[in-house]
């Protein structure tokens, strides 16, 4: 079925070009080249395929060029190939048709690559071939006659080296000189054939001919220092090892080593809202800026030495090939649970924090396997629920030990990230039985050559995704901390009491305020878990995010503002509250309830916001909070009612 | 009734050429788009340490496919 696809733009900065290639193949990088950070990304409506777009400024002209996912074929078996194929016919709305491709072609894979050239040059579309990786294809031994290719592809071909720059003016003519030409179908790829399996012999073979005629091999076909690496990288035994290490590493960069500029962003924003404090006339102005505006863009900004770290890491690793070595070792155990072999980062990176894992899933190609992982990625226990977790069992489980020597709060942290862990493996497979219901994607992937990454390309995708952060998820973050900030400020709680001190009368406030109605509200329905309407504004609050939960407690309880876990007036607070019918409010079975709750609830504002980014879209979002909240009542209920049987009996 | 080689029956560093790909679904075109098709030169180089998946080479390229795909390619024994 030949659908050409061309159109000449309305103007000239209305030129279209797109960039099509595999993965792997540099296309990123002369994206990268050719744009700088004149670039924007999006999604496509309703998926989670990325949208890259960017300005492309050449001597007399600026073009548009649009970033297609990296494809193997324009054949549509998944969602990326079907977008790709929407671009170029120009289904996708807002978009114009693109006026010419650029075909980003890998020297060093040529037949593999041709492939999808084959596909372009089938429906005719205006084309120019940026040949890549010469350099590295020459030192294998292989010698690419340029013109040969072109003149039996019938396209022209440009050599580039997008990290120098070399052949990106040459690019530049050869894509005007293309606009809107329509390409001339050889006659050896012509056939009237519409069955696919047929078709992808022809293609074949077309390109074995086409290889044939234009590249010479000076010698072997060299895999020599990649195997040399392999052998120990994807060693049965070692591989695991190094693997273990480098995760290890990028666990603890985002968990430890980001903290010091974390640390610094919230000292910096907090110094900033006393500034707002001293220079504005006390009242509503002062707090809504302080309180409000200041402490919601450092709640979002906050999240940036993790993005930033993670990655940086992500971009190495891709970059250098070691990130499909690490999905090839992994892959067996993640199929099991219906995951990608390149899943594993993700998820242990959100063990740190499920912000940038979620970000970090955009490495998983396929979009169902990537839905599948962002949906289960806020399962893996996070660093807000530990302040939770350690205030709960410093109420009361500091000090039992089984066994003589194993503290239960050693055992009940274990518990809790393995209740976490099974959460997640449960809703990826009921996701896989239902509504992500469709044969299994093939995994199929490359094992590229290892490379060395080039700097300038890291730091700026590093830079990028940390703007994109802050672009699109900021937004939501902001929008969201100023509700909650505004639910607990009003209405105002005025009193006469002269004698009332400042922690009192914040505990006042809190109390009488919206959130201390809506935790009115919900008493009903969080007194089978054992809570009381306090905890449930403790609950309401940590919405913003879960460490939240620990300072809320803290007004609640008049222990004060600023305290943090490890407070022992919280500690104590928490053991001698009481409900309003005198008896206490915690027990050993509600800290533990709380806990489950904990484990298995979507209470984070921030991680909300990123899926329904990285999803683009409400249903899944919305979905994962009904699932996540379901799990969480149920599980919580379920700890509540049956240790209240145990312990009565 | 001859036995059937499959690409997931050979061992490492075995080289065959590709006979069929069998099956109708999107394993067996991604396969072939991949360019294991009849006619190919393809070489076990290693399998991942719990069995799957397994690391091949054609056309000049790695490959990593999981077990349970590489049993719908075909090899001439």
């Amino acid at each position: 079925m030949k659908d050409s696809f061309i159109k000449v733009g309305d103007s000239p900065s209305e030129i279209v070009v797109a960039l099509a290639g595999n993965p792997n193949a540099g296309k990123t990088t002369l994206f990268n080249a050719l744009t700088g950070l004149r670039q924007k990304v999006a999604n496509y409506p309703g998926v989670t395929v990325e949208r890259k777009e960017g300005i492309w400024k050449t001597k007399d002209l600026s073009l548009q060029l649009i970033d297609l996912p990296g494809l193997y074929s324009l054949e549509a078996t998944s969602i990326d190939e079907q977008i790709a194929l929407d671009v170029l016919t120009g289904k996708i709305k807002g978009l114009t048709t693109p006026s010419v491709v650029i075909a980003v072609v890998d020297a060093t894979n040529l037949e593999r690559n041709l492939y999808l050239v084959t596909q372009l040059i089938e429906k005719e579309t205006p084309l120019v071939i940026a040949l890549t990786m010469v350099d590295e294809a020459e030192k294998n031994g292989l010698n690419i006659d340029t013109e040969k290719l072109s003149q039996m592809l019938g396209v022209s071909v440009v050599a580039v080296t997008a990290s120098t720059g070399r052949g990106l003016d040459e690019l530049a003519k050869a894509v005007k000189a293309n606009i809107g030409k329509k390409t001339k179908v050889p006659e050896r790829l012509q056939s009237e054939n519409n069955d696919h399996t047929s078709r992808i012999f022809k293609r074949y073979s077309f390109i074995a001919e086409v290889v044939q005629q234009s590249v010479s091999y000076g010698g072997q076909r060299d895999h020599k220092l990649s195997d040399k690496i392999d052998k120990v990288l994807t060693h049965r035994f070692w591989g695991l090892v190094i693997l273990f290490f480098v995760l290890l590493i990028v666990f603890q960069a985002i968990f430890s080593w980001a903290s010091i500029p974390m640390e610094f962003l919230d000292k910096a924003f907090g110094n900033l809202a006393d500034l707002a404090r001293t220079h504005l006339p006390a009242g509503i102005i002062a707090d809504l800026v302080a309180d409000g505006i200041i402490a919601g863009v450092g709640a979002v900004l906050v999240f940036l030495p993790q993005i930033l770290i993670l990655f940086l890491f992500i971009s190495i690793l891709e970059d250098t090939g070691y990130m499909a070595r690490a999905a090839f070792l992994m892959d067996k155990i993640m199929s099991k649970f219906g995951l990608h072999g390149k899943a594993f980062l993700p998820l242990i990176s959100s063990f740190a924090c499920a912000i940038p894992g979620i970000m970090a899933t955009r490495t998983i190609e396929n979009p169902r396997d990537r839905l599948t992982t962002i949906l289960i990625a806020p399962f893996m226990s996070c660093s807000a629920r530990l302040p939770v977790y350690t205030v709960m069992i410093a109420a009361f489980f500091s000090d039992q030990t089984i066994l003589g020597f194993i503290s239960i709060g050693a055992v009940l942290m274990l518990a809790m990230y393995l209740l976490g862990i099974s959460a997640a493996i449960l809703i990826a497979f009921i996701l896989k039985k239902t509504l992500l219901k469709s044969p299994p994607p093939p995994f199929v992937m490359e094992l590229p050559p290892y490379r060395l990454p080039a700097f300038k390309n890291i730091i700026q995708n590093m830079l990028l995704r940390g703007l994109l952060f802050v672009k699109r998820a900021g937004t939501i973050i902001l929008l969201i901390s100023m509700i909650l900030w505004a639910l607990a400020y009003f209405p105002r709680y005025e009193t006469e009491n002269n004698e009332i001190t400042e922690v009192e009368k914040a505990s006042e406030q809190i109390r009488h305020s919206y959130a201390g109605q809506l935790g009115h509200l919900i008493e009903p329905v969080i007194k089978p878990l054992g809570f009381d309407w306090k905890i449930g504004i403790a609950l309401i609050s940590s919405f913003a995010a879960r460490e939240v939960f620990v300072s809320t407690l803290s007004i609640i309880y008049n222990v004060g503002k600023d305290q943090n876990e490890n407070n022992s007036n919280l500690v104590e607070a928490i053991r001698i509250a009481k409900k309003d019918d005198g008896s206490p409010a915690w027990t050993p079975l509600t800290a533990l309830t709380l806990m489950v709750f904990y484990v298995l609830a979507m209470q984070c504002m921030s991680t909300v916001a990123v899926v329904r980014r990285e999803t683009n879209s409400w249903k899944w979002t919305l979905l994962m909070i009904a699932y996540m909240t379901i799990l969480a009542y149920t599980a919580a209920f379920l700890t509540h009612q049956i240790g209240s049987l145990f312990l009565k009996g | 009734m001859e036995k059937k080689r499959t690409l997931a029956g050979l061992s490492i560093g075995e080289t065959a050429v590709v006979k069929e790909v069998r099956g109708e679904s999107s394993i067996t075109k991604r396969l072939m788009e991949m360019g294991i098709i009849p006619g190919v030169s393809i070489e076990v180089i290693k399998t991942a340490p719990f069995g799957s998946p397994i690391q091949v080479r054609l056309r000049g390229y790695n490959l990593a496919i999981r077990r349970n795909e590489a049993e719908f390619v075909e090899i001439i024994p």
